[in-house]
Parts: C-alpha cells; sequence; structure tokens
C-alpha cells in the first residue's frame, strides 16, 4: 500500500475546458479517500490522471515516493473500478479476474489460486466460468471489484461503482465496500456525485467544484462545518437552508452574513413562541420523520424553508407555525464568495 | 391488412428475381451446350453438359489464374487487415493533430481514379523489376484497397468502449497488447467484414491486373476470362463456367463468415 499525493495538478483539455486548476491532495497510506462534488466538477478527470489514463497540463503526481506523473498506468501498480464495470465481454469471469495477472506475467498456478481465493472472497465461485454477458447486474459489479483485488494493488481506484446498481443492491455493496477496506487496509480513492456515498464511505472528504477543492475533511467536520456556502449546501440531506442577510430573524442578531441552518437543526414550536414566525405549505411524511416546508411570510411569500421534524410532531399544510432555531448550529458565510464566517 | 402485405412481397420477389437472374442464367448456361446455346436457348434446363467446366481446367489450365487470384487477393487482404487495424486503432483512438486532415487524405486517395495512375504505376513497378510479379500486384492492390479497410475498421473500433482498453492498461497491459488481448477479440465481426470486402476489391480487380502481368503464369482470374476472346469467336459457355467458378470461393467466403459477423452483432447488443 502506498499514499498518493497531487501536487499544484492541472489539467487544461485542447477545447480549452479546464478540468483541474491546480489541486493539491494528501491521501495517506490506507486512506479511503472520497472525491465528491457535482457532475464536471473535475472529480472523475483527477482519478483518472491518478490512473495514468489522462496526463496533467501541470503540476506533480507522487504514489509512494515515486514520482509517476508522466508513467504509463500499467506502471503504476493501481487498479480501478469502472463506472461501466469494463468487463472483458469475450472472456470468462476467471479469465477477467486473472487478466492482470496474466499481463504481469504472473505464474499459471499461482493466477489459479488468487483467482479462486477472490472468487470465495466476493461469492463468485459458481459463476467462475461464465461470461460477463450472462451475469446479473451485482455479479458484474464484483467481478469488477474482484479484478481489482486479486492484483494487491498499491491504491484502489474507483470510479462511481455503485451508480449502475439499483437503490437496495447499493447500500449493500456499499457496506460491502467499507468492510472490505477495512479488511484489506487499502488506499482507496473514490469518486461520486452522491453526498450520502461520500460520508458513509470516505475517512475523508474532498469536495470539488469547477476544477478546485474546496475543502478535505473527515465527513462529521465537512457537515458540521462546512468551509463554505457550497461545501454547506452539497453535503447533508435534505440541504442547508439559507437566508440572505436581511431575512435574517432579528432574534439571531444578524451579521452581515448569509445565514445556513439544516433542516434538522431547527424546531417547529407554537406560533410566536419561536424565533420567527412561518407559513406550512407542504408535509411530507417519511416514516421516521416528517420533512415540512414552510414560507417565512406566509402562502408562497418570502424565502422558502424546510425543516425535519419528530414524527409525533403536528403540524397541517396552511397552518402558521413558530420556527425556533439552534443557537449551537448557526453556519455564517460571506455573502461575497461564501467562505465561512466565525 | 391482407392489402397492405400484398405490395412489399411483389417488390420483394419483383427484387429478388432481378438480382437472382443473372446468376440463374450463367449457372444455366455454363452447363448448356455451346451449339445449343445459340440456338434458342430455354430458361428450363434441360440436356445438362459438363464440358465448359472440363475445357476450361483441362485446354484453359484455369487452375492457374485461380492460383494467382488466390495468392494476390489473399496476400492484399493479410496486409490490408493487419497494418490497417493498426492504423485504424491509432486514428479511432489516439489526439493528435490534423486527425481529419489525415482521414480525409486517406479518403482521397480511395477515390483517385485508377486508370490515370496506371502509366505512372507501370513505370514505378518497371524500374523495380516488379511486373509480372505477384509483389506487383499486390503493392497497388495495397494501396488502393487501403482506405476503404481504414475507414471501415475506424467505425468499427470507435464503437467499442474507451473503457474496455483502459482497463486492460490499468490492469498492466501495454496499449498494444491491449489493442490485442481485447480490442480484436471484440472488433473480429467487424475485422472479418473488412477482410471479406477487400478480398471481394482484389479478386474481382481488372485493370491494374491486366496492364502489370504479362503472361498466362501470372494472371488473375478476371484477366484470365477476358482473354478468353478469340479473334472469331466468344465461348461464352466457357466464359460463363469460369465466372461460376470464380464467384464461388467469394460466395462461399462470405457464407462462411457471414455466422460470424451476425454472432458478433448480437453479442454486442446485449452488453448491459
Amino acid at each position: 500500500m502506498a499514499s498518493v499525493r497531487l501536487e499544484g495538478v492541472k489539467k487544461t483539455y485542447p477545447n480549452g475546458h479546464v478540468a483541474a486548476q491546480g489541486l493539491d491532495l494528501q491521501i495517506n497510506d490506507g486512506e479511503f479517500m472520497v472525491l465528491v462534488g457535482p457532475s464536471g466538477c473535475g472529480k472523475s478527470t483527477a482519478l483518472r490522471m491518478i490512473a495514468g489514463l489522462e496526463t496533467p497540463t501541470g503540476g506533480r503526481i507522487l504514489i509512494g515516493d515515486r514520482d509517476v506523473t508522466v508513467l504509463p498506468p500499467q506502471e503504476r501498480d493501481i487498479a480501478m473500478v469502472f463506472q461501466t464495470y469494463a468487463l472483458y465481454p469475450h472472456m470468462t469471469v476467471r479469465q477477467n479476474l486473472g487478466f492482470g495477472l496474466r499481463m504481469r506475467g504472473a505464474g499459471r498456478e499461482e493466477i489459479e489460486q488468487r483467482v479462486e481465493q477472490a472468487g470465495r472472497a466476493l461469492s463468485l465461485e459458481t459463476v467462475l466460468d461464465r461470461k460477463p454477458a450472462q451475469l446479473s447486474g451485482g455479479q458484474r459489479q464484483r467481478v469488477a471489484l474482484g479484478r481489482a483485488i486479486v492484483r494487491e494493488p498499491k491504491v484502489f481506484l474507483f470510479d462511481e461503482p455503485l451508480s449502475n446498481l439499483d437503490a437496495k443492491l447499493r447500500v449493500e455493496t456499499r457496506a460491502e465496500l467499507a468492510r472490505l477496506h477495512r479488511r484489506l487496509r487499502a488506499t482507496v480513492v473514490y469518486v461520486t456525485h452522491d453526498q450520502e456515498e461520500a460520508m458513509t464511505l470516505g475517512s475523508r472528504v474532498a469536495v470539488m467544484r469547477d476544477g478546485f477543492l474546496q475543502q478535505v475533511a473527515p465527513p462529521m467536520e465537512l457537515y458540521l462545518r462546512p468551509a463554505n456556502q457550497f461545501v454547506a449546501g452539497f453535503v447533508g440531506s435534505p440541504a442547508m437552508n439559507f437566508l440572505p442577510e436581511k431575512e435574517v430573524p432579528s432574534a439571531l442578531n444578524p451579521r452581515r452574513a448569509t445565514l445556513g441552518i439544516r433542516p434538522h437543526d431547527i424546531q417547529i414550536v407554537a406560533p410566536g413562541t419561536g424565533d420567527e414566525n412561518a407559513y406550512v405549505e407542504l408535509v411530507e411524511s417519511r416514516g421516521s420523520e416528517q420533512l415540512v416546508y414552510l414560507c417565512l411570510r406566509g402562502n408562497n411569500q418570502g424565502p422558502a424553508i424546510r425543516v425535519v421534524a419528530p414524527p409525533e410532531t403536528r403540524v397541517a399544510p396552511e397552518q402558521t407555525v413558530g420556527l425556533g432555531f439552534d443557537r449551537e448550529r448557526l453556519h455564517w458565510f460571506e455573502p461575497e464568495g461564501g467562505r465561512r464566517v466565525e | 391488412m391482407n392489402e397492405r402485405k400484398w405490395w412489399p412481397v411483389l417488390a420483394l420477389t419483383l427484387l429478388v428475381v432481378a438480382s437472382a437472374f443473372p446468376f440463374y442464367w450463367a449457372i444455366l448456361a455454363s452447363f448448356t451446350p455451346e451449339a445449343r446455346l445459340f440456338q434458342g436457348p430455354s430458361l428450363v434446363p434441360g440436356h445438362l453438359v459438363l464440358d465448359h467446366y472440363r475445357a476450361l481446367f483441362t485446354q484453359r489450365n484455369f487452375w492457374v489464374p485461380i492460383r494467382n487470384s488466390l495468392i494476390v487477393a489473399g496476400s492484399t487482404t493479410a496486409f490490408c487487415v493487419g497494418v490497417g487495424s493498426l492504423c485504424a486503432y491509432a486514428l479511432a483512438r489516439l489526439q493528435f493533430r490534423g486527425k481529419l486532415a489525415l482521414l480525409g487524405f486517406i479518403l482521397a486517395v480511395g477515390m483517385f481514379p485508377q486508370i490515370s495512375v496506371v502509366s505512372p504505376l507501370y513505370m514505378l513497378l518497371r524500374s523495380l523489376r516488379l511486373i509480372n510479379t505477384y509483389p506487383g500486384l499486390i503493392l497497388p492492390y495495397f494501396t488502393f484497397a487501403m482506405p476503404l479497410t481504414v475507414w471501415l475498421l475506424v467505425g468499427f473500433f470507435r464503437q467499442l468502449p474507451a473503457e474496455l482498453e483502459e482497463a486492460a492498461m490499468v490492469d498492466g497491459a501495454s496499449r498494444l497488447r491491449a489493442f490485442a488481448e481485447v480490442i480484436v477479440p471484440l472488433a473480429l465481426p467487424g475485422l472479418a467484414t473488412t477482410a471479406i470486402l477487400t478480398f471481394v476489391y482484389s479478386w474481382n480487380e481488372f485493370l491494374f491486373a491486366l496492364s502489370f502481368t504479362l503472361g498466362p503464369e501470372r494472371q488473375t482470374v478476371p484477366v484470365a476470362i477476358a482473354l478468353f476472346r478469340g479473334m472469331y469467336q466468344v465461348p461464352w459457355g466457357q466464359i460463363l463456367a469460369a465466372a461460376v467458378v470464380a464467384t464461388a470461393p467469394v460466395t462461399l467466403l462470405v457464407l462462411a463468415f457471414q455466422r460470424r459477423i451476425v454472432q458478433g452483432l448480437t453479442a454486442g447488443a446485449v452488453k448491459g
């Protein structure tokens, strides 16, 4: 296993699109680093540069202590799981799993043994002699995973590996990935656009936007102390509420800044007893909680606010209620640029 | 409902008859005695003989042109697909300046009227002492068949997801190895199609074959057939028999590969 370091890595495509604007990122040995951001933020490009499938137009990439910036993928000792799995359709599962070992000149017996081992670990024993076309989506996903782990590479790279699975399988596989990481103590770089996946899997999460790193931190820190308004809005579900300076209730000692507050950090109370009154537009019941959509100044008037309320809270549409803001959980952001204000 | 189905059936029947009739006629005539051919031939087979075929292989020694054609067309196809696939792969995958111009240029070579290069090519081949040799035909065929090969293969390679070879390279294969182990097996239907078309082109080529060969020992099938005509007579029976013999290998080839092509297409379709 090894660490990965990006030093001022830049990537500008020939058509002028800038996918990475000087990334500095240290991924420690054994760490599960998640790159997350909306589509087009440069996370996939960053991963492909670590893999050697794209060449940076500036900066350096190091795996361990070795500068690999211009090395081709086959000389980097990495493994990658692709979003489409990229299984070789003309080979059996066994051949797919053994391909990387064969390319690196492993002996026949060693290949056989390690393929069997990986097959057992991923419960693929019964399908080893099938072709990818005869497998279910989940099995294909596991073959792609197996192809990466048989090789015992220095670094694992994942490019949205769960996005082709249905919701139930995705949650299961997510847990399996977390277990796998704990067992192998592998260095992992994992790309996703799903903040929930990022939060549940990452030892640390790097949030990207427009080719810039926004914040690199453990999931809880991202959630509790987002570095800017973008990260605050991207992390957490449902997304954080933002109130521009002028709309902030006077009870909260407004600053010259935008207020951010998570839907979980607002309480619904009797009208007039909270920091502000609001008009209930819609209530979605989710069983374990209710998601309440409100407007600060009457029906469809003023800024919209979402609140997550416990199931026992009695709240109905077209009602006016009071809102209590948790003083400990207020976030303030500069109106311009959106940087966090302490 | 019936009315709707009636017209396509008729149109298809006409189309099949129109395209199959010359074949039928050629085969029938190749088995009909020469004398009968000129005295009111009949559409219905009757009194069939093997005279023309016998004459073809005894008097005419038709084995020689067949051998020549097989060697020339076979080598041309092997070279074209071998070199062309590498070239097409580069054009399909690599990013480099002037790629479009290069593709256009390759296409332009294929558009060149053959007749305009016959005499310069003749001079060139003569100074290389390649007139009346196999390489003297294979080289010009190679240049003229190459554009088609490259264009067809670029199309096939582009259809294959780039992630497959990226996966192979991450798995430790060099680009060439990834090409050989992953791309070529998957592009096999495309390679087969391209090979057939190249083979058919070289098999039927006439102008170069006529210009660059001198005697029967290097003549290809089309040239040999054309030279069947005597000063005073045209041996139609033998010409048609030769045409049937010349068409057979190509037809067999296509039939043999057809299953492969269809197989490949359906295997690609169910990729999940």
